[in-house]
């Protein structure tokens, strides 16, 4: 996998570190690693030089201040820069006053286009809106029967016809007046930028039911070519905004920032997942960290999202705070850990983990034998370590087939970890804030600190 | 958030065996933060109402993939030109040179990596004219494609179907590829069973049943929702009872972070070996948009389902697929078949010194 921002800049930092400005010739070699950084990331090569620039100007200037070390403000800038540059103005969804409002979607051929239509119609419905979906995609064999199935699945109705597909979107626009829908979403066959005649085409969808938003949905996980595909989709379609696609992979996303830079269109929404609700509004934010390499909170939420179960989670929190969890709650956590995918990808995606530890081989056995461990124990041990003793230890051992020091450590181990748990819950760390906090605005501004003073002196 | 980092602290402090407990909990946490917060709302999918009566699929019209392909190039030409009509090999020459490897989504390592010798050989004078750069630079990528043989393996002492898995992440390209496929396979005489393994995506196996009955193939579907494995599975079962050659196994795209997806997929691979048939090739099917991911993608499907071969797919658009030459060169999967469009005969073998000067044109 690529290296981090921060892993990059660490190497040419520390020349650098105790002096309390950078030069010239420092701010080259920095920026040489946010340039490489940034190409890795999928950010287009012409939009790299600019934001580079960008970046010049300002690290070379504003060098002498003291709250923050060089490598903490270069940080801060690249990030800023790169916030500032996704965001910007935000598009407003407002509606026609004559219904319906019309959405066209538009995009090469496997970019998302079906999905994230029946993404959208979800996301008007709950807005309070009836949409009605077209499938004007009559090219791809079974487009419309996907987008039907979708339909169900979201309780939104799927109008087609067949034969032309700018007859099909007008047949849909005039039904949807005729059964007194308020949102009309035109689902579009995938074309390539340079195939003059699809091209065409789809200008003549556009032309016919005049929409007052035109997406252009593109996968998060394009290269180079982004740039090209958003620039001849916004000359014929006049594009107002963009839908990232499959945001919830490992791809760092730096079409987002190319095609937001050459468009100067913003981008709306983002598709965050299989299912049809994972949809949201664009965040510039997190973008910018994601394309830095500077640790995913988000995936990490996500995947916990996807394997904990609700019920469980919260038993577990209430034990741990009034600090009666077991080993058995203990060993359930490291299953659903496990779950997450390596303890090792858990660990990268971690803001602010030193990079020792990034770097420290977890092996996998080491999680079976402490699962082995707990598994070699009866139930009344493992609700209550203080049980075993000397030939329960040996017991323990035998069975796991480890030492008696293997079982010590774990069973010391966890009582210290118990301590610490329950001060947490006793600070009320835990049971409040997180709720709120997760998911939140707080994140850059934690990862630069983390990052920060991952980078300062040691 | 605060929470986050005094463990993160914690476990900076603590020995590898204490990790395991530290993450535990950050893990718990995140759980219990992410439960909290219920921002989704668990939607039941019902049945809605669909109006309208089945649409009819229109096959695109017959455009020659070479009249495409020809078409992107000149529209890219004159890239590099610039630095090649140069008189002397300067540093913007390099600069050029790289930037149309990077623009090309060749990838910044792999770019500097090929790039390497050249240097050499300038700065000894034995290359001293841009152009000759420009030759020795394609010369150069051209031999670092690896000389694994490109052919699709089909094993004909087998006395019993080959097993053909085809894999990606969504939107690749995975069905039109399998369909491609089997009416090439019926051309040569094969008789071609398709399995739609794709039991996640809405009308995916529909898809698939249009290019069965276009390519003159047998199918086998199975329940929406199903599992991939038995549907396969049964497909090698169909086709070993039938005497059918070949089995095209259709699989759901997934993002190759998603663990217990990959997870399935290596079930699915398993089981697929399992029949009465072999898994001769696998082949992953990758977007020629997709930009430095496509590495990450291939590393892990290798691992997951021992890939046997790359399809770089709509090579007919504006973008150059250079990210191939990085998944061939570092690890070793050649590169089989390119698409170049929509229709039953835009899949070709890949050409490694064609592919090459496209990446410059």
């Amino acid at each position: 996998m690529f290296e981090t921002l921060s892993d990059r800049l660490g190497g040419v930092l520390k020349g650098l570190r105790n002096r309390g400005r950078l030069t010239e010739g420092d701010v080259t070699e920095v920026l040489a690693e946010v340039r490489t950084a940034l190409l890795e990331a999928d950010v287009n090569i012409t939009v790299v030089r600019d934001v580079i620039e960008r970046i010049r100007t300002q690290a070379v200037g504003a060098t002498s201040s003291t709250a923050l070390n060089p490598g903490q403000q270069i940080i801060k800038i690249v990030n800023d820069e790169l916030v500032a540059m996704l965001g910007g103005e935000m598009l407003k969804i407002t509606y026609a006053s004559h219904p319906p409002t019309v959405v066209l979607m538009a995009g090469l051929q496997g970019s998302g286009k079906t999905t994230s239509a029946a993404k959208l119609a979800n996301w008007f419905k709950s807005q309070g809106r009836q949409p009605l979906l077209v499938g004007a995609d009559l090219q791809r064999p079974a487009a419309v029967e996907q987008l039907r199935v979708l339909g169900a699945q979201i309780n939104v109705p799927v109008f087609s016809a067949p034969g032309d597909p700018v007859n099909t979107a007008r047949l849909g626009l005039a039904e949807a007046q005729r059964i007194g829908k308020d949102v009309l979403i035109v689902d579009t066959a995938g074309r390539l930028a340079i195939d003059a005649e699809m091209m065409q085409q789809v200008k003549e969808i556009s032309q016919a039911v005049q929409p007052k938003f035109t997406f252009l949905v593109i996968d998060a996980m394009t290269g180079q070519d982004a740039v090209t595909v958003a620039q001849s989709f916004d000359a014929t379609l006049s594009i107002d905004g963009v839908i990232l696609s499959k945001l919830d992979g490992d791809a760092r996303g730096g079409a987002a920032l190319s095609v937001k830079q050459v468009l100067g269109k913003p981008i709306a929404f983002a598709s965050t997942g299989e299912k049809l609700d994972a949809f949201e509004q664009f965040h510039p934010d997190r973008m910018a960290s994601r394309i830095l390499g500077m640790g995913d909170m988000l995936t990490l939420i996500e995947q916990a999202e996807k394997v904990f179960e609700k019920e469980k989670a919260e038993e577990t929190a209430a034990k741990m705070l009034e600090g009666d969890f077991t080993l058995e709650d203990f060993l359930e956590q490291l299953q659903q850990l496990k779950k997450m995918g390596s303890l090792q990808s858990v660990m990268g995606m971690m803001p602010g983990m030193p990079k020792e530890l990034k770097n420290a081989q977890i092996p996998d056995d080491q999680v079976k034998r402490t699962e082995a461990i707990i598994y070699s124990m009866t139930p009344q041990e493992r609700a209550n370590p203080e049980l075993i003793n000397g030939s329960r230890r040996v017991r323990i051992s035998k069975g796991s087939g480890t030492t008696v020091a293997d079982v010590n450590r774990l069973v010391k181990q966890f009582s210290e970890m118990k301590k610490m748990m329950k001060q947490m819950g006793g600070k009320g760390m835990l049971g409040g804030k997180r709720g709120k906090g997760s998911k939140g605005d707080g994140i850059p501004d934690e990862l630069a600190a983390a990052l920060g003073s991952r980078l300062g002196p040691r | 958030m605060l929470a986050l980092n005094v463990f993160a602290q914690q476990i900076a402090a603590e020995t590898a065996p204490k990790v395991l407990l530290a993450l535990a909990v950050v893990a718990l946490v995140f759980g219990i933060g992410v439960v909290f917060v219920g921002r989704r709302s668990a939607k039941k999918p019902s049945s809605g109402q669909t109006l309208t009566k089945q649409a009819t699929e229109s096959p695109v019209a017959v455009a020659s993939a070479r009249d495409r392909l020809s078409k992107v190039r000149s529209s890219f030409a004159g890239a590099i030109t610039t630095a090649l009509t140069r008189s002397a090999i300067t540093q913007e020459t390099w600069d050029e040179l790289e930037e149309a490897l990077l623009r090309a989504d060749v990838g910044v390592a792999t770019t500097s990596r090929v790039l390497a010798p050249l240097r050499e050989l300038v700065k000894s004078k034995q290359i001293v004219e841009p152009s000759d750069l420009s030759a020795a630079l394609r010369n150069e990528m051209t031999r670092q494609l690896s000389t694994s043989s490109r052919q699709l393996n089909f094993d004909t002492t087998l006395n019993a179907p080959n097993i053909w898995l085809v894999v990606g992440v969504n939107g690749a390209g995975k069905t039109t590829t399998i369909g491609k496929l089997s009416a090439q396979q019926h051309a040569l005489g094969r008789t071609v069973l398709m399995a739609a393994g794709d039991t996640f995506r809405a009308a995916a196996s529909d898809q698939l049943d249009t290019w069965a009955q276009r390519s003159g193939a047998e199918i086998v579907r199975g329940a929406a929702g199903g599992d991939p494995s038995s549907v396969i599975f049964d497909g090698v079962a169909r086709a070993s009872a039938k005497k059918i050659d070949l089995v095209l196994a259709d699989t759901a795209g997934r993002l190759q972070n998603n663990t217990n997806l990959m997870e399935e997929l290596t079930k699915v691979r398993r089981v697929a070996d399992k029949g009465a048939g072999k898994v001769t090739e696998v082949l992953l099917v990758i977007d020629a948009t997709t930009g430095q991911n496509g590495l990450t993608q291939a590393k892990q499907f290798a691992q997951a389902t021992q890939v046997t071969g790359v399809v770089l797919t709509k090579l007919d658009g504006s973008a150059k697929g250079g990210i191939v030459f990085a998944i061939e060169t570092e690890l070793a999967i050649p590169v089989k078949l390119v698409g170049l469009g929509e229709t039953i005969d835009d899949l070709v073998e890949f050409d490694a010194s064609e592919f090459v000067a496209a990446l410059f044109n």
